[in-house]
């Protein structure tokens, strides 16, 4: 018999509206790098951008999901120094000032959606803690905890939103065939799940891990420098 | 699952963290690109700053040229002007997900102390961008008459709904032969009793109606 049981309290429904793009938290006004991408000539049709997320997603996605993996085990915890400590690897894994403000914007803004649709204390507690916003993986991971999910399923939302954002970004910036983007995004999917469980895996041992794209984060800075852009990342 | 002791009954109504006895009046400007939004929150800025504390809100599409164009006329001092990049969709910032924006509130009132009023310019978009209650109190939708005379018959959620409807420009009417009387009954047909006001921000004054609009806003906001 096949087993039809939904994940216990709604956890998949949640985890959907977690996913999903018009989940009020800020993502839509960030790239994740794509824009600065293609001003630079790097992402020019679907086979560029099918090579800049497969990129994006092992390296920062990889860090991020393992971050968010890490915060919910830590969320379950009243004590938030170790929310705090998974703060603190998040700053030493982003050398990009740029990208670690853009990290803690985004983290302020998906804690503000987070605390009205599941409160929480451990959400509190990170809002008192880091007034000007805690790095978005942490949040995200505290989210998980409160909306009562798993790290693994935080681990996947980090990897999901670490080539979503980028993906839809490039359909604006250059036009692209949307239904390819989509296809790009479908044929990613065994390797967001295997990145998923490499992150968990990580988490698990305490060995978090730092993969950084140093293209990234040399685009990330030029563009926060731009006078004129679409996105503010 | 844990959660399921928490009832919505039992969850925070309030996703904005500022004390509402405390905090200023928000009232949102929108419309068409170019219709004159931010010539009317300058013209606000200089008929009402010395009697509010004032700050201002802009939303760009891809430069931050409307908050510059306040600083350079020197409506506010600078810390009382934010810019919030938006993202290439300026409805999304004002409606679907206003979180860059309601920080943006926030923080100003957090870093001047108690505020009156704040306005938030969203960024030039279509007849369809509205904002969200979740981010201001009221609104006001900004057309003019150089599109000619059929903007407010065309009607759409901004012409309809606001809270106020400024048809800017009248100043050009005649040049594009745009005739007024047709869109104070077009208007009135749209909008039913919600008020329209007619503006030429080229003539000294010419923002009065809109303030004093927004003096007797302030009025029910304090006495609330
Ligand atoms: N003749 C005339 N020109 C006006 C009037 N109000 C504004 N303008 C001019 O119209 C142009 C656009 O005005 P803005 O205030 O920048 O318009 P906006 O709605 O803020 O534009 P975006 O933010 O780009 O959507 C400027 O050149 C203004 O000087 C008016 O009442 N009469
Ligand atoms: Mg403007």
């Amino acid at each position: 018999m096949p087993d039809r049981t939904p994940a216990p309290g709604g956890a998949t429904a949640v985890l959907l509206l977690l996913a999903d793009g018009r989940f009020p938290a800020g993502g839509h006004a960030h790239s994740g790098g794509a824009e600065a991408a293609v001003r630079a000539g790097r992402i020019r049709d679907q086979d560029d951008l099918a090579a800049f997320l497969t990129g994006r997603l092992h390296t920062t996605g990889l860090t991020a999901a393992a971050l968010a993996a890490a915060a919910t085990a830590a969320a379950t915890d009243p004590d938030p120094d170790r929310l705090d400590d998974l703060d603190r690897a998040a700053d030493a894994r982003t050398p990009s000032p740029a990208l670690r403000a853009t990290s803690r914007r985004l983290g302020r803004q998906l804690l503000r959606a987070a605390r009205a649709a599941w409160p929480h204390p451990a959400l509190d507690r990170l809002a008192d803690r880091h007034p000007r916003g805690a790095h978005h993986p942490v949040v995200l991971g505290t989210t998980a905890h409160a909306a009562g999910l798993t790290p693994a399923q935080a681990a996947s939302l980090a990897a999901y939103e670490s080539v979503n954002g980028p993906a839809t970004a490039c359909v604006r910036l250059l036009g692209l065939d949307p239904y390819r983007v989509a296809a790009v995004l479908a044929r990613l999917a065994p390797e967001l799940d295997a990145v998923t469980a490499e992150a968990v895996r990580a988490a698990e041992q305490g060995d978090l891990p730092a993969a950084s794209a140093p293209l990234l984060d040399i685009l990330a800075e030029q563009h926060s420098t731009w006078k004129v852009r679409l996105f503010a990342s | 699952m844990h959660r399921d002791h928490i009832g919505l009954d039992q969850a925070p109504a309030r996703h904005t963290y500022t004390p509402p006895s405390a905090r200023a009046l928000r009232i949102g400007l929108g419309g068409p690109v170019g219709s004159g939004k931010t010539a009317t929150v300058a013209a606000l800025c200089r008929a009402l700053r010395t009697e509010l504390s004032l700050a201002v809100v802009t939303n760009d599409i891809y430069t931050t040229e409307d908050a510059e164009f306040l600083l350079r006329n020197a409506v506010l001092p600078p810390e009382r002007i934010t810019a919030v990049e938006t993202g290439c969709c300026p409805h999304t910032a004002i409606r679907d997900d206003i979180s860059a924006n309601l920080e943006a509130v926030e923080d100003l009132e957090a870093s001047l102390g108690p505020l009156d009023l704040i306005l938030v310019e969203s960024g030039g978009d279509n007849l369809t961008a509205t904002f969200s209650r979740g981010l201001v109190d009221h609104q006001i939708f900004v057309i003019d008459v150089s599109g000619g005379d059929k903007i407010p018959r065309k009607g759409g959620p901004g012409v309809s709904a606001s809270d106020l409807l400024v048809v800017n420009k009248t100043d050009l009417a005649p040049l594009v032969g745009a005739d007024l009387t047709v869109m104070a009954r077009d208007a009135r047909h749209q909008r039913g009793d919600l008020p329209t006001v007619f503006t030429s921000l080229a003539a000294p004054g010419g923002v009065a109606p809109v303030a004093d609009w927004v003096r007797a806003r302030l009025d029910a906001w304090r006495r609330r």
